[in-house]
């Protein structure tokens, strides 16, 4: 874990920290956790990320923050290949899942995302499915045999901190539930296929402050083995619940990485102006 | 910011789509659709599937065999989405065949029915079983016209009109009406041709003016369902800033709202006129046939290119059959015209 | 301005203002004219139902019940409903049967229609073949007709035969006499092939509307383009597809002249579907009503009643259907 965080850390001797090229260290491709090596993407003819190369450590909590409309949540969905569904869309650089390059040809692509939960902005449950079906929908796309469901689902529910609100009405229909627990809900359904990585775009934006709360307390307790990476626009949550934070910042052209360090670090003494502008609440 | 310099140092970075191998792709689909084709052949000969269609469905099955063995060497998701890929495709293929067989059988068999004088002589001194160069289908085709023309006079107002009351005065009865015009659209042709005789046939004769009625019927709801969906995309802002300025709603209505959507209604009108040019249960109740060219709307009976194609079916001998083959090309023709004038006014519309 | 001036209102409530908005004269008129014309097609659909009913009330009175339940078409002297005898079963069963049959053969092809289109292809081509879609839904039916007849029957009674051969021991696909011509199965072959374009724009539309963030979700979680399709998009759009098949299957039951040139009209309840006989209200109509005498003109407007009133059925179950549909996904 020590040798992980320290990858993180700006190397102060690259005077060109604009791009970010340097948070990432070539020597930590390939090796556990996931690592992105000048990732670039567009729509089109327009260019929106430039140059991302960041380490997200096994096990811990990578904030991406910034203002809207930087790519934050491009670059989540360039993760999983998500962004490919975008008709227009195009890439370059490369992204390491535990060694493995997930735009290789050979890759299978809906394997790969088995091993790459996702949890959206907005509580998506299927509704046609009870709670119990939503939560094993995973494994039912993906043709798994469990041998005892009802332990994975109690395991599932649990983990995602829902497990006594919803454990007598598992047959109910999932969008029956809040919205909060709905969005709890859809972090049980991802984590069913036992993933390595859990992306979340944003996924306390459209729920109460109670709820966030839930939420963050289950962010937290999940990168006790898994590797997270969660978009957010708030600060005092990127603040609470994340490890790393990657600040990205789009000037009309492309957006761009300018800091990525320990959280600490990027809310205390981050070495860019316009990160500490960021995170104080200046502009954004 | 530097990052117009910082690019520059750097190398050029070009935009790829990895999830794009055509090569791949070409690769993976050519492999199944040889074996299958092979194995369609093995059948068709064993078998005793022939001709293409044979072939096609053997195709087919062995195609979902192919696919489903090939998405097994990964796992058996890839080769139900596999199997479901090829059932969903031919599904739509399948579909295509007879529409290209419709149009290619219409146009290959009406051109030998059609010449110069196809379209300037009636069949009054000409009989169906007469040679194919003489005679033609004038009198249908301006009947059609006729016809046509008297129906969009009562259904087109008509349709707009209702269309305008959902979506501009927005009366209680909005819904009704809705519903109404809903279940109009599904009043069988042959229904309505009953109708125009029990009220108008009966009383009088077999008329051009009959068979107006009756399609009038059958196009009102397109009109007012076409219309009312182009009305709706009339922006709020104009009707209120047309009050704004001390408009009266009957003004807003003739001088905004409706010149703005007019693109829009000459296409609903076009869409209702194809929906009923090639009705023919409803005329063979009401204008019914006549071989002779005429523009009397009223009294006798008026000819239609419907009308025409079922007459000459009707004979059954082969020149007759060709015939039929023949209006069956100019009707097609021209309910195409109808739409493509559609689709274009429709597009200026959206600019 | 002192502030002492301002009171309160303590206990009464100000009395409120009704707003009255007194249009002037030429609105008012204008919106009775509006207003009058759009009940033009209330009006034309209760003169239908009152006209068919007026004319066919005799008939109704002199056979009752037996109307529907009776086969024989008998026109007697043709002048008087004394001496004849009419009954629609046989022509009622047909309709329903040849209409079912079409639904079935038609659904197959408007799934997979609906979901190419929508999910299996990109935004430019699609644009395309649903122009084309649209163009096979105004070909007319008398069109469908001839190419029925004269293209696909004689390929159709070979298939016919070969079902015939092998599935002969299930009674639908039994024949008395080994003629597959002008039978119920072409009559549905054809009819399907014209519902398709008309239920899968319905279909489709529907299907449009699919959530994109449950689909995103079927994805993220490792589901293949079918997994996707079918945790998300079909559950989603069944009311669509039902309503949709409606709609073509109201079409299907009025239909007249595809079926009148493709299907041999018997007056007896069949059930054999592969034989060259069977039933239809809408060809019934156009095909006796050349020779019909008062009476059974009388007869033939009975008959149009009972398929109004059938396909206004199945039309108004449709539109709720769809209706529904669109009002969940909103």
């Amino acid at each position: 874990m020590e040798n992980d965080d320290i990858n993180l850390v700006v190397n102060a001797t690259n005077t060109n920290a604009v791009t970010g090229g340097n948070v990432l260290d070539e020597g930590r491709v390939g090796t556990n956790g996931l690592q992105t090596k000048g990732i670039h993407v567009w729509f089109g003819k327009h260019h929106v990320l430039e140059d991302i190369s960041l380490d997200f450590p096994a096990n811990s909590v990578t904030g991406l923050i910034g203002p809207s409309g930087c790519g934050k949540s491009t670059f989540l969905r360039v993760l999983n290949r998500m962004h490919e569904f975008i008709p227009g869309a195009a890439m370059a650089g490369e992204v390491f899942l535990d060694g493995e390059e997930i735009y290789g040809p050979k890759v299978d692509v809906t394997a790969m995302r088995l091993k790459v939960g996702m949890v959206f902005q907005k509580p998506n449950p299927f509704p046609s499915m009870t709670i119990a079906e939503n939560v094993l929908a995973g494994l039912k796309l993906a043709n798994i045999k469990v041998q005892d469901k009802d332990s994975l689902l109690e395991e599932c529910l649990t983990r995602a901190g829902l497990w006594k609100e919803v454990k007598d009405r598992l047959k109910l229909s999932g969008s029956s539930l809040s919205g909060g627990q709905q969005q709890r809900l859809c972090i049980a359904r991802a984590l069913a296929v036992k993933p390595k990585v859990l992306l979340m775009d944003e996924p306390c934006s459209a729920l109460d402050p109670a709820s966030t709360l839930k939420v963050e307390e289950t962010i937290v307790q999940l990168s006790a083995d898994m590797t997270i990476v969660v978009v957010t626009h708030n600060m005092q949550q990127a603040a609470r619940v994340s490890d790393f934070c990657a600040f990205f910042l789009s000037d009309g052209g492309p957006g761009q990485v300018v800091e990525a360090d320990r959280t600490a670090v990027i809310f205390s003494s981050p070495s860019d102006q316009r990160t500490a502008d960021y995170v104080q609440g200046r502009f954004g | 910011m530097s990052d117009s310099t910082s690019s520059s140092i750097l190398q050029e970075v070009q935009p790829q789509k990895p999830w794009v191998n055509r090569r791949q792709s070409v690769r993976e689909l050519a492999r199944p659709v040889g074996i299958a084709v092979l194995a369609a052949s093995v059948i068709v000969l064993v078998t005793g599937l022939a001709g293409p269609l044979g072939f096609y469905l053997a195709f087919i099955v062995s195609f979902i065999v192919v696919s489903f063995i090939d998405g097994m060497r990964h796992d058996k998701v890839k080769a139900i989405d596999k199997v479901m890929t090829t059932l969903v495709t031919a599904g739509f293929a399948t579909a295509f065949i007879p529409w290209a067989s419709i149009l290619f059988t219409v146009f290959q068999r009406g051109a030998s029915a059609i010449y110069l004088g196809y379209f300037t002589h009636d069949m009054a001194y000409t009989s169906a079983d007469d040679e194919l160069g003489m005679g033609g289908l004038s009198h249908a085709l301006v009947g059609s016209l006729l016809i046509l023309l008297m129906a969009s006079v009562i259904a087109i107002p008509f349709g707009v009109v209702t269309a305008l009351y959902i979506t501009e005065i927005k009366g209680k009865l909005s819904g009704v009406v809705r519903v109404i015009i809903q279940s109009m659209s599904g009043v069988p042709s042959i229904v309505a041709g009953l109708f125009v005789y029990a009220v108008v046939v009966s009383r009088y004769s077999f008329s051009g003016i009959a068979g107006a009625l009756a399609l009038s019927i059958l196009m009102l709801p397109t009109v007012a369902r076409t219309s009312e969906e182009v009305l709706k995309l009339v922006p709020d802002d104009l009707r209120s800033s047309a009050y704004a300025l001390g408009a009266s709603q009957m003004a807003t209505t003739f001088r905004i709202v409706l010149p703005t959507a007019r693109s829009g209604l000459i296409t609903a009108s076009m869409l209702g006129l194809a929906r009923v040019a090639g009705e023919t249960a409803p005329l063979i109740l009401t204008a019914y046939y006549s071989a002779v060219y005429s523009l009397k709307i009223t009294g006798q009976p008026l000819a239609s290119l419907p009308m025409y194609i079922f007459q000459n079916f009707s004979t059954g001998t082969d020149t007759a059959l060709t015939r039929a083959w023949g209006g069956a090309a100019v009707l097609l023709s021209f309910i195409f015209i109808l739409f493509i004038i559609a689709r274009v006014v429709g597009r200026g519309s959206r600019k | 301005m002192s502030i002492a001036t301002v009171e309160k209102p303590t206990a009464a409530e100000p009395p409120r203002r009704s707003i009255t908005n007194q249009r002037n004269a030429s609105d008012k008129r204008f919106r009775a004219v509006v207003t009058s014309g759009a009940m033009f097609a209330f009006v034309v659909l209760a003169l239908i139902a009152g006209f068919l009913l007026f004319r066919g009330y005799e008939v109704f009175r002199e056979f009752g019940f037996g109307f529907l339940t009776s086969s024989t078409w008998d026109s007697g002297t043709g002048e008087s409903l004394q001496g004849a005898s009419y009954g629609v079963a046989a022509m009622l069963v047909g309709s329903i049967i040849v209409a079912l049959m079409a639904m079935i053969i038609a659904l197959p092809f408007v799934i997979g229609t609906s979901l190419f289109l929508e999910y299996y292809i990109g935004k430019k081509i699609r644009a395309v073949l649903v122009s084309i879609l649209d163009l096979m839904a105004a070909i007319p039916s008398i069109i469908y007709g001839l190419w029925g007849y004269l293209v696909l029957m004689p390929h159709a009674a070979g298939w016919a035969s070969t079902i015939n051969k092998y599935f002969g021991w299930i009674p639908i696909f039994k024949v008395d006499v080994k003629n597959f011509d002008a039978s119920p199965f072409i009559s549905a072959l054809v009819l399907g092939l014209m519902i398709i374009p008309i239920a899968s724009s319905v279909t489709r539309e529907v299907y449009s509307r699919a959530p994109q963030d449950q689909i995103s979700a079927a994805y993220a979680l490792g589901g293949s383009r079918w997994g996707a399709l079918k945790a998300v998009v079909l559950p989603f759009g069944r009311s669509g597809l039902i309503g949709g098949m409606l709609l073509g299957l109201g079409r299907a039951l009025g239909e007249t002249v595809a079926v009148l040139l493709t299907l041999n009209l018997v007056f007896k309840v069949k059930f054999q579907v592969l034989a060259s006989a069977g039933g239809n209200v809408a060809s019934l109509i156009a095909s006796r009503f050349g020779e019909a005498g008062p009476s059974e003109i009388k007869a033939l407007m009975a008959a149009g009643l009972v398929l109004f009133t059938l396909t206004l059925l199945v039309n108004f179950g449709a539109s709720i259907i769809v209706s529904r549909s669109a009002k969940v996904s909103q």
